[in-house]
């Protein structure tokens, strides 16, 4: 749980406002933490054969 | 098939090294954002490797030094479209893809919220989930998301936001159960939850 700071002169709605964008942040995060734990998985290895398949490409020209 | 570089730029050995090194470093990239297209990891994998094979085909028109990710990734997305115009089925494919989404979460110890979120992006519209994700995750400015996707500026600022406010409802939820049956009917609820949502605007 994430605890507000008491805000003096605090305008009505304002909480509300306030946790829309806490929660806003937390799918940003989690947002991020999902794209990132593909990125960081290991590269499978049909895509490592198609680099391989350029570099030989790659020796064999003259 | 072998890459045939185009007229206006002679074969530059040094500079294919150079492309394929810029290529091997997206690859993670690519398979991220396949994988948010797709849904199906294997099917997005598969479309990864085609992109890849085609931004390699087409390194020739690929102008050095300019924003190689935003290049590829315009090509995986453009990739997606075409494959998708020829399959009629895809909406219910969507749905389905996002119901097995739920049903496969049994594992009690992975993050509940990262799951909903998994779901909750599975059924928002794919133009909204597209944008939303390249600047929401893959770190792209707006107008580099507005080129890869094509549209203008305005049209993916208010693409993510709308795809912020969908699932914020569908997360501030988070009340459907894990079982199999509860699941499906849960969704039912959920999608229409969203569907509102995306229609108010």
């Amino acid at each position: 749980m994430i605890d507000h700071k008491p805000v003096s002169r605090k305008a009505p709605g304002s909480t509300a406002v306030d946790e829309a964008r806490l929660r806003q942040q937390a799918i940003g995060v989690k947002l991020r933490q999902m794209f990132d734990a593909v990125v960081n998985e290991p590269v499978p290895d049909e895509f490592i054969e198609i680099l391989r398949r350029y570099d030989e490409q790659q020796s064999e020209k003259p | 098939m072998v890459g045939v570089a185009r007229e206006d730029r002679p074969v530059d050995p040094a500079r294919d090294k150079a492309f394929r090194r810029g290529l091997e470093t997206l690859i993670p990239h690519l398979r991220a954002f396949a994988r948010t297209l797709a849904g199906d990891p294997a099917a997005a994998d598969d479309l990864a490797q085609e992109a890849m094979m085609k931004a390699w085909d087409a390194r020739a028109s690929f102008e050095m030094g300019t924003n190689m990710k935003a290049w590829t990734f315009m090509i995986l997305r453009n990739q997606f479209y075409s494959e998708k115009r020829r399959s009629w089925r895809q909406c219910q494919l969507d749905q389905e893809a996002a119901e097995r989404t739920l049903v496969a979460i049994d594992d009690p110890a992975s993050p509940v919220a990262l799951d909903e979120l998994r779901l909750g992006l599975q059924m928002l519209p794919l133009e909204q989930r597209e944008a939303l994700i390249l600047v929401g995750a893959g770190g792209f400015a707006y107008e580099e998301a507005a080129e890869i996707c094509g549209c203008a500026v305005g049209t993916v600022k208010s693409r993510v936001s709308r795809a912020r406010r969908a699932l914020q409802a569908v997360l501030a939820r988070g009340d459907y159960t894990r079982d199999g049956a509860a699941a499906g009917e849960a969704m039912g609820t959920i999608l229409a939850h969203a569907e509102r949502l995306s229609n108010q605007r």
